[in-house]
């Protein structure tokens, strides 16, 4: 055995594939270290000789790297490119080293070979499965204050990053005729035969390469070249085609319904400097008309005591450690199995100069090629016999055999062990597609068996065991699959010779583990679950798989029990004494591996979060200092203070000059619909309260529009500019579930009606000039209407020209004072709104926004559906009885407003509330009663609706809710708050201008 | 994310692009204010929401903007049909078994309940 | 007051320009006339002489003549397109027949996606399949954009205008351009 060192002590010169110059250096745990490029985190810790690379989830005990993919366990790693890109539970496995690459172990305190969380593995008697559902009942309060806290501290896997990540993210949406799922043998076959036939491929691999097992199956010839060569070669042949897509480092995670399925390809946690604009991970969303799942199959790991020892790895793990990368998992590397798979990789590390003392075979006449070939390389081959134990405690350092049936112990010394119970199928997507497995008895496997969607698996995820037979199976999927898109094509078959069937081995726990033993042998590594555990659930009254894997944790961990369930589920099975497929299988839920939040918000984040609405005078708001409001989506001015001004101070003085000179408002949120058609009058007579038939040319009204139920849905001004158009206005929040109830009667309930509506909402800017002055600011700047009184008085609308462009102008209110709002088309909304201030600001136009625009509604007792209403609240309730068409036969809510609770005593109205002490504000939302001095829980009556300091009555002012509010006005209630009860009169809604003689200006 | 074909596009669209409206085939009475408390509860609040197959509304919102109805299977999301809002109730025997069905006597004819826009 | 009346320019929500990023450029589209019409299958021949072009029937088809365009957006309704300034609104008022037009010219901001990828682009936020054969040149469509509604037209292979409301220009413009990003690597 011939040693490089500079990149390990453990790579053999010769050997694998990587390029012995092309050195890597990388950090664990703080220790310089040397790798070659291609090389995983895991097989260059390897190379250098590490395998203690973590502590386990419960019992904090040293855990070393099990496989060599994504379904390994243990070797989880934090991985920091900075503070901000840090990413906990990285599988050593999966993550591929660059210069600099920076890593840390997990779950240990204050260092990974020294731990003192590993005392709960001394402990561990006490803490068996099920132990704290058991243990921190008592006393209830030390749940959440005392137990919860310290063992989440001390449990865990790897630490949150605590700043936000400045990493990018990417989406994409893709359809293709075909997707194929694993770039093995078997996917690269299929996928090459879809493509034959012109049809559209993507084929995605979660390797950096393609290949599967031919990586490491160094016996295998296709196409008359090394498998491997093979691979890489259909790979570049694949990407060369234009219809073919090929994603690797990409994971396919969910398998959704209709053929949709999620892919997550990781761009950049490969490189050293990615750039600035590369995403480090992109979302493919996939809608493929066929899916052909080539998933594979995963090693099982035997169950015998401390098998969890570092140096205890997949034998497949193990040959392709080395002949891909070069590494040999130790010098003296003993092999335990129950099937053949496991000699090829004993076989390899014979030939690469390792020294293979023993091969221990459960099986007691196994009789196999690769048994003799091992036995004529002169390795010993024990057969009938089980591993015991494995001795050492940070690195294995010996195995105990003893015959399966008792007898006398041996001990055999190793610095390694690889193991093989046999390959489980990878049937994770397919049973995520709703798919349902078989049981294969013959085999003791599941295997797709009823599918639900369109797709096909092929090779080791079938049960295809031989290579030949896996690549005829791909071969012909892959071209029949691709001719049900309509694309038909030659396709070429392929001849492969060697290759090993993975088929049987064992379930469940080996010789030495059984149920008369209380030995620590790990079915599931991530969760420190033990087939002693599986066995107590059952005891303990779990008899579903469902209740032993929830009571036990079996496969919950973020490997989602890829190498654990099967041999949980046989543990349990025995256990129950009945037979497995009775027991059953948990179902695989998506994803298949771990998925960063990052890759499924993609591009949603920062100003992409969510769209900000801005209006077309947004930035003279801002250059005047406005503060902002969201309201939905929008950004709203809110108010504007001036130097010194606090938001009271600055609300006070907008809502004095509105009353006193005129103020200027920007309304462009109001939702606006355009109803046009012959029988648009009969169309708002169905969906308003109102009547609208008789409502003149040029009129306005204020209309109410119900749920069927009876309830306030919106309310607006509506204007008609002509006998068959209207301009309808929503509030703000409401503009797109008005339009969509407006459709849907339409649409379904009145499709005789000639009529249409079209959004206009961003058609116009709304510019509201309010206040006693408003006319004299305006009339200068408006051309062909006539603004008096008599020519256009309040609840009116004119189309005419102003500053020059159109203008629908509509005079009314929503201050209780004369005014105007003034619609342009919203390109020139920033324009006409600087020249209409231009010429107000001498004449006192003080801008205002939102806040002063809720007092003086208030101050008016106008309602703002959403705020004084909640959905329970009935025009009669609003005291808006006035604005129901008394002689209208039909309306939507016509129906609803007649139910008996609807007409009833005892319902809440909207009242005015004034405070005995005119200084203090209620808070909205706050609670009435009738009696402050009744015990807790007192009987509420109504709540706060409104409430605000209006300088404009020099006193506070409230709306509420209060039951039979219009019977109490004038009676005494009371506001119980934390630091006292105000007691306030129920009064009318309008506090100021109760005659509403200011509109007429 | 479903593929749902609108019968107004005439092709498959992404989910996305449409909201559920709920239980199809509701009427709304041409003379609803003199609806009975029941008939009027029922018409409001009651819905069949079957495990199995159902009938329902959508709404192809960010497309064509139309409202039409479908039939889907709740347990395995599949839609059987898909028909414009207005358009008679299909029957479920041929949409389940289309084969045997117009090979046999004209299926018997259930009585429809009317269906929202055939008023 | 004419002088006074002079004032009113228009201001375009987007002052961004052009970003090219990569092999695909994100553009705003000039200032257009556009018009939602609506109307059922009888009314279409009168209002097609009128316009001078045949509307679209088929679904996601679009129809033009010059620099005016008609895209089918539902059964019985189009979005109509022309340059800034065009009789669009005009040649419709004199349609005798049943329809509803409304000029929606500053309600929409198109943006014009361009270059090779530009598909790729797109669908960085939209579901739909815009391959050449399901989404061929002159296919329009309303639908989805990351979180935003918008009417995608292709003009070209490698082109595509997104028509979008307003105040969603900012969030489409720079939705498009980070898909630009994306794709240029």
């Amino acid at each position: 055995m011939s040693i490089q060192s500079h990149s390990g002590s453990n790579r053999i010169a010769g050997v694998g594939r990587l390029v012995p110059a092309k050195t890597v250096r990388f950090t664990f745990d703080g220790q310089s270290l040397t790798g070659l490029e291609g090389d995983t985190l895991a097989s260059a810790l390897l190379a250098n000789g590490i395998h203690l690379v973590g502590r386990s989830f419960k019992y904090h005990r040293p855990r070393g790297i099990l496989s060599a993919g994504s379904e390994e366990p243990n070797a989880l790693v934090d991985v920091e490119r900075d503070k901000s890109r840090k990413q906990p539970n990285v599988r050593a496995t999966v993550q591929e080293i660059y210069d600099g690459l920076q890593v840390k172990s997990q779950n240990r305190w204050p260092s990974l070979t020294f731990d003192i969380g590993a005392i709960n593995d001394v402990f561990s008697p006490m803490l068996p499965a099920g132990f704290y559902y058991k243990t921190f009942m008592w006393p209830k309060f030390a749940w959440k204050t005392i137990y919860e806290p310290k063992i989440r501290a001390a449990a865990g896997l790897g630490v949150v990053p605590g700043e936000a990540d400045t990493d990018r993210y990417s989406n994409r949406f893709a359809h293709c005729d075909v997707l194929v799922v694993g770039g093995g043998a078997a996917g690269l076959a299929a996928a090459l035969s879809a493509a034959q036939t012109g049809a559209k491929v993507i084929i995605c691999d979660e390797q950096a390469e393609a290949g599967g097992a031919l990586r490491y199956e160094t016996d295998v010839t296709i196409d008359g070249k090394p498998g491997y060569d093979w691979a890489t070669e259909t790979l570049a042949s694949l990407r060369a085609l234009e219809n073919v897509t090929v994603l690797t480092r990409t994971t396919a995670f969910g398998y959704y319904a209709q053929n949709f399925v999620g892919l997550v390809e990781r761009i950049s946690d490969h490189l050293s400097n990615p750039g600035s604009d590369m995403p480090r991970e992109r979302l493919w969303q996939v809608r493929a008309r066929k899916v052909i799942l080539a998933t594979g199959a995963i090693e099982r790991h035997m169950v015998f005591a401390n098998n969890d020892r570092p140096g205890i790895l997949l034998a497949s793990a193990a040959r392709a450690y080395l002949n891909q990368y070069g590494v040999a998992v130790g010098r003296k590397v003993g092999v335990y199995t129950a099937n053949d798979s496991a000699y090829a990789a004993a076989i390899d590390l014979k030939r690469a100069g390792v020294d293979v003392p023993v091969i221990v075979d459960t099986r007691d006449n196994p009789s196999s090629p690769v048994i003799e070939e091992a036995r004529s390389l002169g390795i010993d081959v024990v057969t009938g016999h089980a591993v015991f134990s494995a001795g050492g405690k940070r690195r294995v350092s010996s195995i105990s055999i003893r015959p399966n049936k008792g007898g006398n112990e041996r001990k055999v010394v190793v610095d390694a062990l690889i193991m093989s119970a046999g390959w489980t199928p990878s049937v994770h997507l397919f049973s995520q597609s709703r798919g349902k497995v078989a049981w294969d008895a013959a085999n003791e496997r599941f295997l797709p068996g009823t599918y639900a969607q369109d797709c096909v698996s092929v090779g080791a995820c079938n049960g295809s065991d031989g290579l030949q037979q896996a690549l005829d199976e791909a071969v012909a999927a892959g071209g029949k699959l691709a001719g049900e898109t309509g694309f038909k094509g030659k396709t070429a078959a392929l001849k492969a010779t060697g290759g090993t069937d993975w088929v049987l081995g064992m379930i469940g726990s080996a010789p030495g583990a059984g149920a008369d033993t209380t030995v620590k042998a790990f079915v599931d590594f991530q969760n420190d679950v033990t087939a002693k555990d599986v066995r107590l659930a059952v005891r303990e009254g779990m008899h579903s798989i469902e209740h032993v894997k929830r009571f036990t944790t079996n496969g919950m961990a973020t490997d989602q029990g890829k190498t654990s369930n099967l041999h949980g589920l046989a543990i349990a099975a025995e256990a129950l004494n009945r037979p497995i497929p009775a027991v059953g299988l948990t179902t695989f839920r998506a994803p298949f591996t771990p998925v960063t939040f990052g890759a499924i918000v993609n591009h949603a984040r920062h100003d992409l979060f969510d769209p900000t609405r801005r209006t077309p005078m947004h930035a003279w708001h801002a250059a005047q200092g406005a503060a902002f409001e969201d309201v939905g989506q929008w950004k709203r001015a809110w108010y504007y203070p001036q130097a010194g001004e606090d938001m009271h101070a600055a609300v006070n003085r907008e809502c004095v000059a509105v009353r006193n000179q005129a103020g200027i408002f920007d309304a462009s949120t109001l939702g606006k619909i355009e109803v046009v058609g012959p029988d648009a009058a009969k169309f708002l007579e169905l969906l308003y309260t109102n009547p609208w038939e008789k409502l003149g040319v040029g009129r306005l009204r204020y209309g109410i529009m119900l749920r069927e139920d009876g309830f306030i849905y919106d309310d607006g001004v509506v204007g008609r500019l002509a006998e068959d158009r209207f301009h309808v206005t929503t509030t703000t929040g409401g503009a797109p579930r008005v339009m969509n109830h407006m459709e849907d009667y339409l649409q379904t309930e009145f499709p005789h009606l000639n009529v249409w509506l079209t959004s206009t909402t961003e058609q116009w800017a709304v510019i509201a000039v309010q206040g006693p002055k408003a006319r004299e600011i305006i009339a200068p700047l408006v051309e062909g209407i006539d603004l008096s009184n008599e020519a256009m008085p309040h609840m009116s609308v004119r189309e005419g020209r102003i500053c020059g462009v159109p203008t629908r102008l509509f005079r009314m209110s929503f201050t209780g004072e004369a005014g105007y709002e003034i619609n342009v088309p919203a390109d020139y909304g920033r324009a006409v709104w600087e020249a209409v201030y231009e010429r107000g600001k001498p004449l006192g136009l003080t801008p205002y926004g939102t806040e002063a625009m809720h007092v003086l509604r208030a101050e008016k007792g106008y309602i703002i559906v959403g705020q004084d209403t909640d959905g329970t609240v009935t025009p009669q309730d609003a005291g808006l009885t006035w604005a129901i068409g008394k002689n209208k036969t039909d309306y939507v809510g016509i129906r609803g407003l007649l139910r008996r609770d609807l007409v009833a005593d005892g319902r809440k109205q909207l009242v005015g509330l004034k405070t005995k002490d005119a200084h203090v504000v209620l808070e909205e939302g706050a609670q009435i009663v009738a009696n402050p001095n009744q015990p807790v829980p007192m009987t509420m009556i109504g709540h706060v609706t409104s409430s605000y300091w209006s300088q404009n009555c020099g006193r506070s002012i409230a709306m509420a809710l209060v039951i039979d509010g219009t019977k109490r006005l004038g009676e005494t209630l009371y506001v119980p708050m934390p630091d006292g009860v105000i007691e306030v009169e129920v009064t009318g809604t309008v506090f100021f201008d109760k005659k509403g003689e200011r509109l007429n200006g | 994310m479903l593929l749902i074909k609108c019968p107004y596009c005439e092709e498959e669209r992404p989910e996305l692009e449409f909201r559920n409206a709920g239980e199809a085939h509701l009427v709304r009475s041409p003379a609803i204010s003199e609806q009975s408390d029941e008939d009027f509860a029922a018409f409001l609040y009651f819905r069949q929401n079957p495990k199995g197959l159902q009938f329902e509304r959508w709404r192809h919102i960010h497309g064509c903007g139309r409202f039409f109805n479908a039939v889907r299977d709740s347990v395995s999301d599949k839609f059987l049909t898909v028909y414009k809002a207005g358009e008679p109730r299909p029957d479920v025997e041929t949409l389940l078994n289309p084969e045997t069905v117009s090979d046999a006597e004209p299926a018997k004819k259930r009585a429809p309940r009317a269906k929202k826009g055939e008023l | 007051m004419a002088d006074l009346a002079q004032a009113a320019q228009r201001a375009h929500p987007l002052q961004t320009g052009h970003a090219g990023v990569g092999s695909v450029s994100v553009a705003l589209a000039d200032n257009a006339t556009r018009v939602s019409l609506r109307a059922r299958p009888d009314a279409v021949a009168a209002l097609s002489k009128a316009l001078g072009l045949s509307l679209p029937l088929k679904p996601k088809t679009t129809t033009s003549q010059g620099n005016r365009a008609a895209l089918w957006i539902g059964p019985d309704e189009w979005l109509l397109l022309d340059v800034d300034g065009s009789s669009l609104v005009a040649d419709l008022a004199k349609v005798k027949v049943l329809h509803s037009a409304v000029d929606v010219s500053h309600r929409n901001v198109g943006i014009v996606v361009s270059g090779k990828g530009a598909d790729a682009v797109v669908n960085g936020g939209c579901p739909q399949d815009l391959s050449l054969g399901a989404f061929p040149v002159g296919a329009a469509s309303r639908t989805v954009l990351g979180k935003i509604e918008i009417v995608l037209w292709r003009t070209a292979e490698d082109t595509f205008r997104v028509e979008c409301w307003r105040s969603f220009s900012g969030y489409a413009y720079s939705f498009l351009q980070e898909s630009a990003r994306d794709v240029a690597v």
